[in-house]
């Protein structure tokens, strides 16, 4: 009889189900939960690279970062890329979505093109940028020059105007793609009859554009939006490959301030303390995420 | 008001060998209550997309009004349609919905205002103009869907099987619903359905379609009475037409016109046949016989269908005398399955 139990123990919900879930969960736990929860230690020692003996200082490090110009910098500049990168990838995303939905010979040659950025490693595409906007090298100066319309180099990384602009590039050139893609998944599930019903009651395509496509989509571009956003806030590499945060700071992020100082500065625990910043925002657009996808459910 | 019509009329749709319309010619009368009735795949509602715009022939011309309107977009056409899915867009309320095209012809708030109070109140919907799509009732979605298509004033209404969303019971208030309603309006209408109930009650005149061609066009009358061919009769009426194979033509009655002998007075040219009952349905307001004729050809299944009011005794299992009257009875050419002429048998 217990051999017999023992047998048809996976048959039993409440054992397969745990057993199912357990590699997520220890996943999440030793790679999320336990680097989480010692950042938030850090940040409240005194722990640098050279002396890793926990000491209990309070507040003393948020104190310190809070009160660092290049901090606030960051910070500034962190929201910035955000806010502009999110705006142009979503005014991109949406028109490359209307062309991806669209009938048209080679369409699958142009949907492979528009994938590749997303899926070349961030770091290696970076690279390639870095070539593109060589100080003296540049394609891009180059053709500008063969136009006519530049004499001698932009040096693009070593401008803090061009830097910023040259950072913001490069991160919308990589999320545009996952926005695309997901904004024209929300415009094939919008139902044919709505399109020909609106074509019918005399709206053209601005209207239609404004009044149906862009409301009935609303819920998976800000899914898009959010999850973009999210990428950028969080990343590291685009700015530490093209710029490391230069020329004087001007391009320096949360990410990247965090990393130089608690990593390359060896002060581990105003490193956490740059880095938990992150975490409010952060919190913010998931909740923001799961509304989104909660009033999609619901529409 | 206007009317429609459409001359050589193909659409091939890509990689399908047989055009979803072909060669096909149409008009309808000013005001007419035109119906296309067919079965699914017959090309109705491609045939209503291309008179909508939403669609472009590969062939003909379409005009409204006497216009040629091949190559304008469905918005200057002068049409409303009225979809299978009512298609209200779920982002606006029931009076943004009704609002929706006379906003797109840049009319004044206070004129839309008005046009939204007087279409709503002539469909009964003024309580529901402030509730979402999602919030409506399948009925009342309908209702919301013919008031966006009457607030513009069209020359054409274009419906495409709005009924076929309801539950029955709904079906059948709403299909007098929408009869009073063109009455009333008296605008040119061009109605899809595969339902021959509605193409017989709301149809001026029924196109019926197969396989992208008009087999007949005619008065609900017409088309049930002299149907143009095998596949018109055996399509309309339920159940259909009997079919007897007889030399060189094939005979057609109607399940109503085959009865027990003695129950009609039998006209000269009236034919007896000997009828081997199998089974008998009794359905409450008639009864449904299913048997074998004999006599008119080779044995052959046919069905009657004896009002509650014919009394005389069928048993099942027997063979009983039935006559069809010389007027009731329908000939088709056996190889094309044409009417053919009359005959005397």
């Amino acid at each position: 009889m217990t051999e017999g139990r023992r047998r048809y123990l996976l048959d039993r919900e409440g054992v397969l189900g745990p057993l199912l879930l357990a590699p997520a969960v220890v996943y999440i736990l030793a790679l999320v939960g336990i680097p989480f929860f010692l950042a938030v230690g850090y940040s409240l020692s005194d722990v640098t690279v050279g002396d890793p003996s926990f000491d209990y200082v309070g507040l003393r490090n948020f104190r310190a970062v809070l009160d660092d110009p290049v901090f606030l910098r960051a910070l500034r500049n962190s929201l910035f890329i955000t806010v502009v990168t999110m705006v142009l990838v979503l005014v991109l995303g949406k028109i490359l979505a209307l062309v991806l939905v669209q009938d048209f010979r080679g369409k699958w040659l142009v949907r492979f093109l528009v994938l590749l950025p997303w899926t070349t490693p961030v770091s290696l595409a970076t690279i390639a940028w870095l070539w593109l906007l060589d100080s003296l090298f540049s394609p891009i100066d180059w053709t500008l020059r063969w136009l006519g319309l530049l004499e001698g180099n932009l040096h693009w990384l070593g401008n803090d105007t061009l830097a910023m602009a040259s950072v913001i590039a490069v991160q919308v050139w990589r999320i545009v793609p996952l926005a695309a893609v997901i904004i024209s998944a929300g415009l094939i599930a919008i139902p044919p009859d709505i399109n020909d019903a609106a074509e019918v009651d005399g709206a053209g395509f601005w209207r239609k554009l404004f009044q149906v496509t862009i409301p009935l989509t609303a819920p998976v571009m800000a899914v898009a939006t959010l999850f973009g956003a999210i990428l950028v806030f969080t990343d590291l590499s685009v700015v530490y490959v093209l710029t490391r945060g230069g020329p004087v700071d001007a391009t320096q992020t949360l990410p990247t301030w965090a990393f130089f100082r608690g990593i390359q500065g060896g002060d581990l625990a105003q490193g956490a303390a740059v880095a938990l910043f992150l975490l409010p925002l952060l919190v913010a657009m998931a909740v923001l995420i799961l509304r989104a996808v909660r009033r999609m459910e619901t529409m | 008001m206007a009317t429609v019509e459409v001359k050589h009329l193909t659409k091939r749709f890509d990689g399908n060998a047989t055009p979803a319309v072909d060669d096909l010619d149409l008009a309808t009368g000013e005001g007419e209550y035109l119906v296309l009735l067919g079965p699914s795949g017959c090309g109705k509602t491609t045939l209503l997309r291309l008179i909508a715009g939403l669609e472009q022939p590969t062939e003909g011309e379409v005009f409204i009004g006497g216009e040629p309107m091949v190559g304008l977009p469905p918005r200057a056409r002068k049409i409303a349609m009225v979809f299978q899915s009512y298609a209200l867009y779920p982002h606006k309320t029931a009076r943004r919905n009704i609002e929706f095209p006379l906003r797109a012809a840049g009319m004044a708030s206070d004129e839309r205002a008005r046009k939204v109070e007087w279409a709503s109140e002539l469909l009964g919907i003024t309580r529901l103009l402030d509730r979402r799509p999602r919030h409506l009732s399948g009925g009342e979605r309908q209702r919301v869907a013919l008031a966006r298509a009457l607030v513009r004033e069209p020359d054409v209404f274009l419906l495409d099987e709005p009924l076929s969303n309801l539950d029955a019971k709904l079906r059948a208030t709403a299909r007098d619903d929408l009869k009073q309603f063109q009455d009333r309006v008296g605008t040119t209408t061009i109605y899809v359905t595969h339902d021959q109930v509605e193409a017989m009650g709301l149809g001026d005149r029924i196109a019926v379609m197969a396989e992208g061609r008009i087999r007949q066009l005619g008065t609900p009358f017409e088309v049930y009475d002299d149907p143009a061919d095998t596949f018109v009769a055996t399509f309309l009426g339920s159940p259909p037409m009997n079919m007897v194979a007889r030399n060189d033509v094939t005979v057609g009655f109607r399940p109503e016109s085959l009865l027990p002998k003695g129950v009609v007075e039998a006209d000269a040219d009236a034919v007896s046949v000997a009828f081997d009952v199998s089974r008998v349905e009794y359905l409450g307001a008639e009864r449904q016989v299913i048997g074998t004729v004999e006599g008119l050809g080779p044995p052959t299944r046919a069905i009657a269908l004896l009002p509650a009011n014919v009394a005389a005794p069928v048993p099942a299992g027997e063979t009983s005398d039935f006559v069809v009257r010389g007027a009731d009875l329908r000939f088709f050419d056996k190889a094309t399955g044409l009417r053919a002429s009359r005959m005397v048998l």
